[in-house]
């Protein structure tokens, strides 16, 4: 784009998050501060996300960008369309071909593979922000891995619902370090976080903060011996595509309590249809 | 009814943009406003708008507000957007606010002082009544501006200075914290703290500033002296290595002189509350001033309780841009989250039932 460098960002500017994306890498689960744009989409809307997708994107990279699983929500269409327009990269739907796959709120049900980048928009990078909300305190608390706080959320949702009631943003042990958030996922998708091939990184703009998994890097989902982690998703199959174990999305179909459940995952779902077409 | 997948975000996108044009056009009868002239008879916009948007440009303030349909927020943030791209060629040194060229400058604390009292174009004394000839459009009589162009003032500091009643002006040469480019720690200097107050939400400054008059962190303030007027910009060209002026700018800027009870170390003596912004703006700087003072309770020894007391507190809240962004953000979907909780709460309540039903049972 004309009076714009490649992807939007300037180079020095490029460097300067490469440079905490590199910490982020060494120190996993870590949260680097960084010097954070102003970008020209407003913050809490993925500037996070944009600014890692920015720093690592190169002219022969194919980038996907979904939102709740899905290519085409409308967030999702105007970050694609923000990183064709300014970097002029090839945009694709299909996770498998996606070099980069920026995401907010869900990882893709194909498994990613070794060389694939999956960049997460973040919203809140502190998991202790809920119980604790002074950052000041909360990254002396990370210093010193005093994560007893987390704990005895836990325990209380325990003693209090017999289970945990954390079904989204589900904090996560990495690599027996680092307390993290792994973004609103829900924690269905909080087991693919661990020993994950890809390289996960984590932008969140408006806080200011890069983290990273590393390839094939332990992620542990807290829990107890006694009350394991567990996934949580509608007991249906998908109605488009069949699949009974993908994560979906509930929709209403009319004013009778009518619903229907299809994967939350388009490609996923478009994808399994094509080959149920092909094979009939 | 049939499941049609929710596609063509694309489309609805371009309509939406399309549709934006044609709302901010307005009724194409009625002439289209110049970017001229929203510079020219909304310069009180203009100037929040170059504050909050810290860039000083007012041509592009103005466009800024023609293109947000005058929603000033949402104009800061094009400015911002547009300011984070631009290259950086130098820092300027210190503008000289006591070498400004004074258009209005008034004290609270001395009935008269050398440089006097300056009104200035202020609507401190208007009566609040709408003006329907302006309605009708109207040529205002010339103003008299001669005793406001011979002012030369000194600050109210210097006069009070003299007898160490206030504290002293520390001067240093350490490079400054630059909220624009390095990430907020806190703690945070002053530095850090009245860079991220100058480009605060205004209203936001106010309610803080507001509320430690009404007892939430008191600081017993008096209006020392506020000032309107334009200064000089100079910048050191390395390979020049003496100043040159770059252009001009308006500035408001406000000390508010505080009482301090003293400590062991130091007497008793007033203490400062500092507030400069771009443009003309009394109740900003007003505003910046309060909450800059209350934010030094730790500094000064006194137990800091009150919310504009507390500087992450203010200064992790005080930036509308970021504000509107994550507030606004819950419009984004959120249905993949929202189904987790639905099948939480699901499972919470067939719990809830089946012990409920048990207990009927027993």
């Amino acid at each position: 784009m004309n009076g714009y460098n490649f992807a939007y960002l300037d180079e020095q500017t490029k460097r300067m998050i490469r440079r905490a994306l590199l910490k982020a890498v060494a120190i996993p689960g870590h949260q680097i501060p960084f010097g954070s744009r102003e970008m020209p989409l407003p913050y809490g809307w993925g500037t996070g996300g944009i600014q890692v997708t920015a720093a690592v994107l190169g002219p022969d990279d194919v980038l996907k960008v979904i939102d709740q699983g899905a290519d085409d929500t409308t967030n999702a269409v105007s970050i694609r369309r923000f990183f064709a327009r300014t970097a002029g990269v090839a945009t694709k739907t299909h996770t498998s071909v996606a070099t980069i796959i920026q995401t907010r709120h869900r990882i893709p049900e194909q498994a990613l593979t070794e060389g694939q980048i999956l960049v997460y928009q973040v919203p809140m990078p502190d998991p202790l922000a809920k119980l604790e909300p002074s950052r000041a305190e909360t990254t002396r608390m990370h210093g010193l891995a005093e994560y007893g706080l987390m704990h005895v959320k836990l325990y209380e949702d325990i003693t209090r619902f017999g289970h945990v009631s954390i079904s989204y943003d589900y904090p996560v042990m990495v690599n027996d370090r680092y307390l993290m958030s792994p973004s609103p996922i829900p924690a269905y998708d909080n087991p693919k976080l661990s020993r994950n091939p890809a390289l996960q990184l984590f932008g969140a703009g408006r806080e200011k903060r890069i983290y990273a998994i590393p390839p094939h890097t332990e992620v542990r989902s807290l829990d107890f011996d006694d009350h394991p982690f567990r996934t949580t998703r509608a007991p249906h199959a998908c109605d488009l595509c069949g699949d009974d174990a993908s994560y979906l999305d509930e929709v209403v179909t009319d004013n009778q309590g009518g619903r229907m459940f299809v994967c939350s995952d388009t490609d996923h779902c478009a994808s399994r249809q094509a080959l149920k077409e092909a094979a009939e | 009814m049939a499941y049609v997948a929710v596609k063509g975000g694309e489309r609805a996108i371009d309509n939406a943009h399309a549709w934006l044009d044609s709302d901010r056009r307005g009724d194409p009868a009625v002439a289209e406003i110049g970017v001229d002239q929203i510079r020219e008879q909304l310069g009180r916009s203009v100037d929040r708008v170059m504050a909050e948007g810290s860039l000083y440009d007012r041509d592009l303030a103005a466009l800024a507000i023609k293109q947000a349909q005058g929603d000033l927020i949402e104009a800061a943030f094009l400015l911002r957007a547009f300011r984070t791209t631009l290259p950086r060629f130098a820092a300027s040194t210190p503008v000289e606010t006591a070498a400004m060229r004074i258009r209005r400058r008034i004290s609270a604390v001395f009935k008269d002082m050398p440089g006097g009292q300056i009104l200035g174009p202020t609507y401190d004394y208007t009566h609040r009544l709408l003006d329907f000839t302006l309605a009708a459009g109207h040529t205002p009589a010339p103003a008299l501006r001669e005793a406001a162009e011979q002012a030369v003032a000194p600050r109210i500091h210097d006069i009070l200075g003299h007898e160490g009643l206030i504290e002293p002006d520390v001067a240093s040469d350490a490079e400054p914290f630059d909220i624009t480019r390095e990430p907020l720690a806190f703690p945070a200097g002053r530095d850090a703290r009245l860079q991220s107050l100058a480009r605060g939400d205004e209203g936001f400054l106010l309610a803080m500033g507001y509320s430690t008059q009404r007892g939430w962190g008191g600081t017993h303030p008096f209006v020392g002296e506020i000032r309107v007027g334009e200064v000089l910009v100079e910048i050191v060209p390395p390979e020049l290595g003496f100043a040159i002026e770059i252009g001009e700018i308006t500035l408001t800027e406000c000390q508010m002189v505080n009482q301090f009870a003293g400590s062991r170390t130091v007497p008793p003596q007033f203490t400062r509350g500092y507030g400069l912004v771009f443009g003309h703006g009394d109740r900003r700087a007003m505003a910046m001033a309060l909450v800059d003072r209350s934010l030094r309770a730790s500094e000064l020894g006194e137990a800091a309780t009150a919310p504009a007391q507390i500087p992450e507190f203010v200064i992790s809240h005080c930036d509308n841009i970021e504000a509107t962004g994550f507030v606004e953000h819950l419009k984004l979907p959120h249905y993949v989250d929202f189904q987790s909780e639905l099948e939480t709460i699901r499972r919470m309540r067939r719990d809830v039932e089946a012990a409920l039903l048990q207990e009927a049972a027993e």
